[in-house]
């Protein structure tokens, strides 16, 4: 009951706010919803932390520790950004409340979506979703019309369609599969139990094609192209969404794939995830180097992120799947806060070229400080939470004896620590007089303005959640993380 | 004995023509790669989307499936009339005149790359068919997987909006030719969701190219590439 009341309370807001021709209703009802959403996910999560497993078989809902985590940090990232968009979307859109009608209700669309994924149980539906979190966002990429917005939400469409084109034959064949095994109800516990009598070529078949399929959308290179686009040109609450928790509750259907197929004849599939992750990792990292948008940067480090989420969860053991799902927490909070701080940065200095943005210290304090905090957050410096999970992933892979696989993720994971505090570091402390004379530099400086307060509080509370991770974790969600890597055993 | 012959019969004619259809099915989706015009293009797709119909008919009548029916009834409402509908409505006519596609690659090369993937996806469907068993539709999983190809290559070398868009749609077709043929109940349910989602997807994205089109002037979205690492920001500043 506590899942539709979710669902059907993101609905209902995107409704509302596409219906009331009211100037504040959007932003308020989608505030409301989002707020509710978070305190009826805490509640959830706290009863499936007790071990109870909530289902709703009659509409096919069903949310165990893994989905709970994942809904759980929808929630919290839908109201975080719900928030920030007040203040943010007022100040970028200005006077035209019908654009901000349909910016909220496809906000609330792309949330219902989201929220949906790991709520449903039947496979299919669940690629339904997935497709829903593509088209309900693609005009929220698209949002500012210029030609680099449009430019990236075209490349974002037809590549994440591509994919899910290509993932929907994977779930049609993981379907023949299943009825080649003796059939059962298809949906995740289904498909787990009958895992072991799937013939192998099929259920290999179908993994490589979700995974390449989904893989797309969740930025895995080489199908990365489109990423750094989308969520660099999106508005910066949007790109929270995008990075910080769209990623991870796509990537969270191949993880939900992972014990089915370690689980059956086709075993060996699951070995080639810790090379897809490494790839990934490594290319981003080197990427991250050369950018030269401050927005981009952080959409590269996404990639690396979710490369390494991939690897923890292809090693196998209890201790690697633990310190896959603490990623996933960690990477969400982590990510989300660094977008609040980068739309903070536009909105003080108005360009998103890293050359342009010298000395944000003395400029603009509190943009700079949330910026240095998610740069230093993100790139993975102790004792923060990201620090915590990939020190916990990469001890797992020592206990494992893949030492290879150490000693990469470790230089990749130093290297891109390295880009992206030496873009931060010369925007937050780096001399004016050495920036180049461009105009939107010292339009930026002159139109000095002062942070919305829906956004600064946003600020506050998101780095006060990203520094807090890193010395306390609270122990239901500890639970939940435990509970949650034990569903990725076979 | 004599209506176990007739049953027979009625078998190789359902094969027959399940060969036909999947015959004209591939037909489609080259068509789709060789055409220059928008128009045209939809058209194989409407005609594309036809076949998988009587693709589903055929095959609810070989598995005496309902589902399988279901899925003919729902693909014929929703794709050969709808799609179309909301594209007209959608986007303007300018779309439709008789102008040539813009393509990265020429036809004739495209058609031997086409022909290339058609081969490979038939090498590739090997492992599933030597695993889901002998049976006719063994000849849709890989003529659907071409499809599929097929839809993405057009998708990597058009450089005109809605010609990819049918791309996209083209590869959800050849998805569903080969889905339907190897799993026989799917639920119904799930195939009326994945009917009304490719409605949305036709509308946002129309949308999208409206925009698009408003915005730049055209609908050649290969004019498009200004987000690279070296060139991002020159665009910013340019716009």
């Amino acid at each position: 009951m506590i899942l539709l009341l979710m669902l059907a309370s993101a609905l209902l807001a995107a409704a509302l706010s596409a219906a009331i021709p009211l100037r504040r209703a959007a932003p308020t009802v989608t505030v409301a919803s989002a707020l509710f959403i978070l305190s009826l996910a805490v509640t959830a999560a706290l009863r499936v932390a007790r071990g109870v497993t909530i289902a709703l078989p009659a509409v096919s809902l069903r949310a165990d520790a893994l989905s709970m985590l994942i809904i759980l940090l929808v929630a919290l990232v839908g109201a975080t950004a719900a928030i920030y968009s007040w203040g943010y979307m007022e100040r970028a859109c200005g006077q035209r409340p019908t654009r901000l009608r349909v910016y909220y209700a496809n906000y609330n669309t792309f949330v219902f979506a989201m929220l949906a994924i790991p709520m449903v149980s039947e496979s299919t539906l669940v690629w339904i979703f997935v497709e829903l979190t593509t088209l309900s966002s693609a005009l929220l990429v698209s949002f500012d019309n210029t030609r680099e917005a449009l430019e990236a939400a075209w490349k974002y469409v037809t590549l994440s369609l591509m994919g899910a084109g290509i993932a929907l034959l994977g779930f049609l064949i993981l379907f023949a599969a299943l009825q080649a095994a003796g059939g059962g109800s298809y949906t995740w516990d289904g498909l787990l139990a009958a895992a072991p009598r799937m013939p192998p070529g099929l259920l290999e078949i179908a993994f490589l094609l979700i995974v390449v399929g989904f893989g797309t959308k969740v930025g895995f290179v080489p199908l990365h192209t489109w990423l750094p686009d989308a969520h660099s040109q999106a508005p910066s609450p949007v790109c929270a969404l995008l990075s910080g928790i769209e990623t991870t509750s796509v990537l969270y259907v191949i993880l939900r794939l992972l014990p089915i197929v370690a689980a059956s004849p086709a075993a060996a599939a699951v070995a080639w995830m810790p090379i897809f992750g490494l790839i990934s990792v490594g290319a981003a990292a080197f990427l991250l180097i050369q950018v030269r948008d401050y927005k981009r940067l952080f959409a590269f480090s996404t990639v690396e992120h979710m490369g390494i989420i991939l690897i923890a969860a292809g090693l196998g053991s209890r201790a690697a799947h633990y310190g896959a799902m603490y990623q996933v927490v960690s990477h969400t909070v982590t990510k989300s806060f660094c977008f609040f701080a980068a739309g903070a940065v536009v909105l003080t200095v108005s360009t998103r070229e890293i050359a342009s943005v010298r000395g944000l210290i003395r400029t603009s304090p509190a943009a700079a400080t949330s910026l240095l905090l998610g740069a230093l957050a993100i790139a993975g410096a102790p004792p923060l939470a990201v620090f915590l999970s990939e020190l916990a992933i990469l001890k797992a892979a020592v206990e494992e004896g893949r030492y290879v696989v150490v000693g990469l993720l470790a230089t990749f994971i130093a290297v891109a620590f390295f880009g992206v505090l030496l873009h931060i570091n010369r925007m937050v402390f780096g001399h004016v007089a050495l920036a180049p004379a461009s105009t939107d530099h010292g339009r930026g400086h002159d139109a000095r303005q002062r942070l919305p307060v829906s956004c600064v509080s946003i600020l506050i509370v998101a780095g006060a959640l990203v520094v807090v991770l890193g010395f306390y974790l609270p122990a239901p969600l500890d639970v939940l993380l435990r509970m949650a890597s034990g569903a990725l055993q076979r | 004995m004599r209506r176990g012959d007739d049953q027979s019969g009625v078998r190789v004619i359902l094969g027959a023509l399940n060969s036909l259809v999947g015959g004209l099915f591939l037909l489609a989706a080259f068509g789709m790669v060789a055409t220059r015009q928008t128009r045209g293009c939809l058209l194989l797709f409407i005609y594309q989307s036809l076949l998988l119909a009587a693709s589903a008919f055929l095959l609810a009548g070989e598995y005496a499936s309902w589902h399988l029916a279901g899925v003919g009834i729902v693909n014929l409402i929703s794709k050969p009339i709808i799609v179309p509908l909301i594209l007209k409505r959608t986007l303007s006519s300018q779309i439709y005149t008789r102008r040539e596609i813009d393509q990265a690659l020429n036809i004739p090369a495209s058609l031997t790359i086409a022909l290339a993937l058609a081969v490979l996806s038939y090498f590739l469907t090997l492992p599933v068919l030597a695993a889901a068993g002998p049976q006719f539709r063994s000849a849709n999983v890989p003529i659907g997987f071409a499809a599929l190809l097929l839809g993405a290559y057009t998708l990597a070398v058009r450089r005109e909006a809605v010609p990819m868009l049918i791309g996209i749609l083209a590869m959800e077709n050849g998805a569903f030719f080969a889905g339907i043929a190897l799993s026989r109940e799917l639920p119904l349910i799930v195939e009326l969701a994945i009917a009304s989602d490719g409605l949305i997807l036709v509308f946002v994205t129309g949308v999208l190219v409206r925009t698009i089109q408003r915005r730049i002037g055209s609908t050649r979205v290969g004019e498009l590439a200004t987000l690279k690492e070296d060139q991002a920001l020159e665009g910013q500043e340019a716009a």
